[in-house]
């Protein structure tokens, strides 16, 4: 068949440096003596935008022969394109989306790094596109598939993803281009050239062997292993009483314990494997044998109270946030994540917006709800508080939050720890009392902690939705299908910040009971 | 200072005769000018030619040295008027905008331009912003072209053909006196490819010898009875003269084939897209010969009848490939071929879709259809797709459209508008949902996720003539949103001053980042940076009080706290009249352009620099990701939670933070969370800064070391 241009897309995100490698690839294709065309749509798709660059290269000598220019096009044809180079895994889909790839034709180079779109990001809760998924569709797409995580190699080798994109796009010999006009193209541009060069045969390397086979899939993130012996002897005996219950739960109720002891002390952490024990003796009870099958997990009702319950004991109270930013761990994760150079001083600064709640949830009870109910007091307050910025760096500043962190052997005295004491308790009654009858509702009713998040506005919104599930509680027990449709209402509660989903759900239970709560 | 400099592209304006220019398809028109000897350039940025106002806005030293008068204009009807000098002076002038929108603003210029007719070569360089990535409504230029009677041309989007359009576009407008268009579609601006150059000509007649011996021609001033003069001119001289040049020239093409029963129309524009179709359909090679003959517009108005006679007369079919709608080459082509009693079956839109970008699988697809019925011993051959497999299979086209989330564009790292929309949010938190007139220009992103805000886009610079009907009734108070660029565009007038004229009783919003920004963060009146050819820093707020405004508001967009307090009082005040804010806030890309290589440079040098970014700690963050609904900020992302307890992903900030400060005073204005932190990293630091360093490190060490060994008093 006769000559024809090779054909490469290149799929980026808007000012991600999709440009810069259109243009060195024009480069080097016209220092390889072929003749090259690139098109691409900037305008508003630059602005963050999925953006799509189309190249063209054809043998100059070729079209001598023929005395005439060869015709090139402006936009790739399905089927014929030769190389897709994608900058990040979603792209890669929409590549293959638009059919871009084909198995007969296509070599896809594409970094299996995600960042996420913005609809993914603004979830309530968890919105990411699930990788696993979009690896595989990738996978089956391809004729030759150059698959890794290029954004790690690019800030492994403190270089561009650009580079890293050239360098796999040499390595896969899909371009009939010597590897050092690659190279020389990096240095002519004159920019970081030694950390592009790197990246560069970084990715080249990684490249010539093809697919790295991530699957995307993730591992269990909980360590699996229960130890025989307590770091502590005195703790021997609770982690005994945690080896007694049913093996699939253990891992998650030493890491729950772990996270009370962390929190407040060994009394606490044993006051939590106390209320995990009283759910496994419901889990145990031969009534509730006649579970639905359904239900998988043998122990899905403990498994669910368990994790929530540890969560909501150590809710985030200003001292846990304290605590938790004065800790020397965190001061090195930030020292990793600010990428300072060993020994490089760098200072913190916190921002804090304690309200007049989070002040009065701070101190003891009686003086908290004092506080709460003198709106003279409260005016006063208000007016003083807003945004305090606290530079943890400096000596003032840690000291205050160091303080802070100290009132921790208070902290059961205090208004929040009162009020979300309760809560629990009254949660965990309610669990108890639907487990004999309403298995599967018990278990949505445990999972239905996740609701109930955040800080300040959003914890109360949390809240607020859980109370209306709560109120719908007797409602939905009448239901056979009940813990279906708390289990929707969860996800109502997660649709939008408004509320309007979740009541727009409600009104279709077509429950008598809709009001907001029971209590 | 545009987005990107153009320093490498200037140096290509230089090239003389038989050197090769590499480079863009709007460069490439550039120099074409340069070549042509054209007088004055004047034009309005916009995708896809802002790269040409770009060029010459960096161009000035060749552009004195031949003489040449470029200037941005103040809109698209400023550019047009400027072609005026071309009315009465042999004077070759080219003006450049985004089109249609910019033929909209400029058609009151064009079309009395095109009535008085001209006397040197008049160009209009429009880049067609039509199909993907499109920013603005779909239509048509022809429809311009044609009710004003301005020349059409629609060349391959090939760099050497696109030079010669220019050329032969001013020798077409001097031998018929009438203005023409040269149409660019967005591909073709931005096709890199290259072309043999011509020295650069100094223009024959300069705007000094106009100004020395002004000429005066009644019959071109727009009043009858001239005007009536003029129409029967433009129909019995301009007309025949501009199809005679198209014909005597053979500006378009025929290419011939054997298959001679059959043809193809096509406009210029889309030669290229059209051959690859034909070669994978079999029908075509790569380098253009084709086995059905082809009709190439490069002139799409006027059509010349005798070249339609000619190439459709003895075939049985002939498919017109014309893209947009309505389709006015078939309506036109239907026409002649009727009056002219030629019998060939016209295959066109229907074929073809009716509206939509024609790409090579639409194309393909099309013209597939057209052969198989009028042809189909053409496609024995086979062809190179016809083997191949080109659809996604069903199963894996539905998977993936669950899967692949749309990514619709928004505003940059660090944008100075976001934490402005960020406010309105929690404002209208506040005080409920706001009637919100949009704008074009960056902020128009607020229109989309995670703003989604603004109820209606007018046109550049039209955000506060949107609210004009609710300017005066009492309720809740209008809001509308105008960038700096579309102030100075038209808003001052269409917007404030008719607000203040007709006693509205709203609020408009400007914001100021001081550039035209969505363009390419090209200067406007009122740009802060210095430019030696131009005079900047004009005050929003003095031109906002020259037209009668008495409440004017300036905030900072970054201290939101002062924002929302400004919008809460201008929303609430007892004052009646329109109340403006202007919101100031650099535009983030110029701005890391102009600071970046300076920190560079200082931390180099050794001196003493903070840099900062910002962070989340994830073990304070519960994944409600409240704060990227009220951000949005590309840097401010979400990662797997580290918590084995938790599923829900966490907010993070990736290495692109610029540092900005919205990130706090989000937490801060909308009561977020704790979890944000600021790093402050200090570069080169005094020897005061390493001793209170060590004495910090030292005492927080002890005291982390003490509660260390509290918590580890007990360990499971």
């Amino acid at each position: 068949m006769a000559e024809r241009p090779i054909t490469l897309t290149i799929a980026a995100l808007g000012g991600q440096g999709g440009g810069v490698l259109a243009d060195w690839l024009i480069e080097i294709a016209e220092a390889e003596g072929y003749l090259a065309q690139s098109t691409s749509v900037p305008g508003v798709a630059q602005r963050t935008g999925a953006t799509i660059y189309y190249l063209e290269f054809f043998p100059r000598a070729a079209a001598e022969r023929a005395g005439r220019e060869p015709v090139m096009a402006l936009m790739p044809g399905c089927g014929d394109v030769d190389c897709v180079v994608a900058s990040e895994l979603a792209e890669a889909g929409r590549a293959i989306q638009r059919g871009l790839v084909t198995p007969e034709r296509t070599t896809l180079i594409a970094s299996t790094h995600r960042s996420y779109a913005i609809g993914e990001k603004s979830a309530m809760g968890q919105g990411m596109a699930d990788t696993a998924e979009l690896i595989e569709l990738v996978r089956n797409h391809a004729k030759r598939l150059v698959l890794f995580d290029m954004e790690e190699t690019a800030e492994r080798n403190r270089s561009v993803i650009s580079s890293v994109l050239l360098g796999a796009l040499c390595g896969s010999g899909v371009l009939p281009f010597r590897k050092r006009t690659f190279k020389e193209e990096i240095r002519k541009s004159g920019i970081a050239v030694q950390a592009n060069l790197a990246a560069f045969e970084d990715a080249c390397g990684r490249a010539e062997r093809g697919d790295s086979g991530f699957t995307g899939k993730a591992g269990p993130k909980l360590n699996q292993e229960v130890p025989a012996q307590a770091r502590t002897p005195s703790l021997q005996p609770l982690l005994e009483r945690i080896r007694a219950l049913p093996a699939a739960v253990q891992p998650l109720v030493l890491e729950g314990a772990r996270r009370a002891l962390d929190y407040q002390d060994p009394a606490y952490a044993t006051l939590y494997v106390e209320r995990v024990e009283s759910i496994a003796t419901l889990e145990a009870r031969p009534a509730l044998e006649a579970r639905p099958a359904a239900e998988g997990r043998p122990v899905a009702l403990l498994e669910a109270s368990a994790r929530s319950l540890a969560l909501w004991m150590t809710f985030e109270d200003t001292i846990r946030v304290a605590d938790l930013k004065t800790r020397a761990s965190r001061f090195l994760r930030v020292r990793d994540e600010i990428r300072a150079e060993p020994g490089q001083l760098f200072g913190i600064t916190e921002f804090m917006k304690p309200r007049v709640e989070e002040i009065a949830g701070t101190l003891p009870a009686a003086l908290g709800r004092w506080l709460l109910d003198s709106p003279r007091l409260r005016r006063w307050l208000s007016r003083r508080t807003g945004g305090k910025q606290i530079r943890t760096g400096t000596i003032f500043g840690f000291l205050t939050l160091h303080a802070l962190q100290g009132c921790k052997r208070w902290r059961r005295s205090t208004l929040r720890f009162r009020e979300e004491n309760a809560r629990i308790e009254e949660w965990l009654g309610r669990i108890t009392r639907l487990a004999a009858e309403h298995y599967s509702l018990a278990v949505e009713l445990a999972r239905a902690q996740r609701l109930v998040k955040g800080y300040g506005e959003t914890q109360e919104r949390g809240w607020r939705n859980f109370t209306t599930l709560v109120g719908q509680l007797e409602f939905l027990a009448t239901r056979s299908d009940g813990a279906a449709l708390l289990a929707r209402l969860q996800e109502a509660a997660l649709a939008d910040e408004e509320g309007q989903e979740l009541a727009r759900a409600i009104a279709t239970l077509g429950s008598s009971a809709a009001s907001p709560t029971m209590h | 200072m545009a987005e990107r400099s153009f320093a490498k592209e200037v140096l290509s304006l230089r090239l003389g005769d038989g050197e090769e220019f590499h480079g863009e398809g709007i460069l490439a028109v550039t120099k074409a000018l340069l070549q042509s000897g054209v007088a004055y350039v004047g034009g309005y940025q916009g995708a896809p030619i802002s790269h040409l106002m770009d060029v010459l806005a960096d161009a000035k030293g060749i552009l004195d040295e031949l003489g040449v008068h470029f200037e941005a204009g103040a809109s698209e009807a400023t550019a047009a008027a400027m072609l005026s000098a071309s009315i009465n002076y042999p004077l070759r002038g080219a003006v450049t905008w985004k089109s249609t929108v910019g033929t909209n603003v400029a058609s009151d210029a064009l079309a009395n331009l095109a009535s008085a007719g001209v006397k040197g070569g008049a160009l209009i360089i429009l880049g067609e912003d039509y199909g993907e990535g499109a920013s603005i409504m779909q239509e048509r230029t022809h429809a311009f072209a044609m009710k004003s009677q301005i020349w059409l041309l629609d060349p391959r989007p090939h760099l050497p053909a696109i030079v010669r359009a220019v050329e032969q576009g001013f020798e077409l407008s001097e031998a018929s006196n009438t203005p023409v268009m040269l149409m660019l579609r967005i591909r073709a601006c931005h096709v890199y490819g290259r072309f043999r150059t011509k020295n650069n000509r100094r223009p024959a007649f300069s705007a000094a010898d106009a100004l020395a011996a002004p000429a005066r021609d009644y019959s071109r001033i727009i009043l009858p009875p001239s005007t009536y003069a003029q129409e029967r001119e433009k129909i019995q001289v301009r007309m025949p003269a501009a199809l005679r040049f198209v014909a005597e020239r053979g500006l378009n093409e025929i290419i011939d084939a054997d298959a001679g029963e059959i043809g193809i129309v096509l406009q210029g524009g889309l030669y290229n897209n059209t051959l690859r179709a034909l070669e994978l359909l079999g029908l075509a090679d790569v380098f253009g010969s084709s086995k059905v003959p082809l009709y190439l517009l490069n002139v799409t108005y006027p059509l010349v009848p005798d070249e339609w006679v000619k190439f459709c007369s003895g075939k049985r079919a002939v498919m017109i490939v014309e893209e947009g709608q309505p389709e006015y080459i078939e309506q036109a082509a239907s026409q002649i071929l009727r009056q002219h009693d030629v019998s060939a079956r016209i295959v066109g839109k229907g074929a073809l879709p009716m509206f939509g970008e024609y790409g090579v699988d639409v194309l393909r697809k099309g013209l597939a259809e057209f052969i198989d019925q009028w042809a189909p011993q053409l496609r024995s051959g086979g062809g190179v797709a016809a083997s191949r497999k080109t659809e996604v299979s069903a199963v894996a086209a539905a998977k993936l459209a669950a899967l692949v989330p749309p990514r619709p564009s928004g505003l940059c790292t660090g944008c100075p508008e976001r934490p402005f929309f960020a406010a309105m949010k929690i404002l209208q938190k506040e005080v409920g949902a706001l009637h919100i007139s949009a704008d074009i220009g960056c902020h128009s992103f607020a229109t989309l996720p995670p703003f989604n805000m603004g109820n209606s886009i007018m046109g550049y610079g039209l955000g506060a003539a949107g609210a004009s009907a609710f300017g005066t009734d009492g309720g809740r108070r209008a809001v509308s949103i105008m960038g700096d660029g579309g102030f100075w565009h038209n808003g001052l007038t269409s917007g404030v001053g008719n607000a203040v004229f007709n006693k509205h009783d709203d609020v408009t919003v400007i914001i100021d980042n001081g550039y035209s920004a969505a363009t390419g963060g090209q200067d406007i009146p009122s740009s802060r940076a210095a430019n030696p050819n131009r005079q900047g820093n004009n005050s929003i707020v003095d031109a906002v009080r020259g037209v009668g405004v008495k409440w004017v508001k300036r905030t900072n967009t970054y201290d939101m706290r002062a924002t929302l307090k400004v919008l809460r009082e201008a929303l609430s005040t007892k004052i009646r009249g329109p109340k403006v804010i202007v919101v100031d806030g650099e535009c983030q890309l110029n701005r890391q352009r102009r600071v970046r290589p300076l920190m560079r440079k200082s931390i180099q040098d050794g001196e003493r620099v903070v840099r900062e970014r910002f962070g989340v700690d994830p073990d304070t963050c519960t994944g409600d990701h409240s704060c990227i609904r009220l951000s949005g900020c590309p840097s401010l992302t979400v990662k797997e939670n580290p918590d084995p307890l938790r599923s829900d992903p966490v907010a993070h900030v990736d290495n692109s933070c610029v540092g900005c400060g919205v990130c706090g005073e989000v937490a801060d204005a909308a009561v977020l969370c704790p979890s944000f932190y600021r790093a402050e990293i200090l570069y080169n630091p005094s020897r005061w800064d390493r001793l209170t360093g060590r004495f910090r490190a030292a005492l927080i060490g002890v005291l982390q070391r003490r509660s260390e060994r509290k918590r580890l008093r007990y360990a499971l």
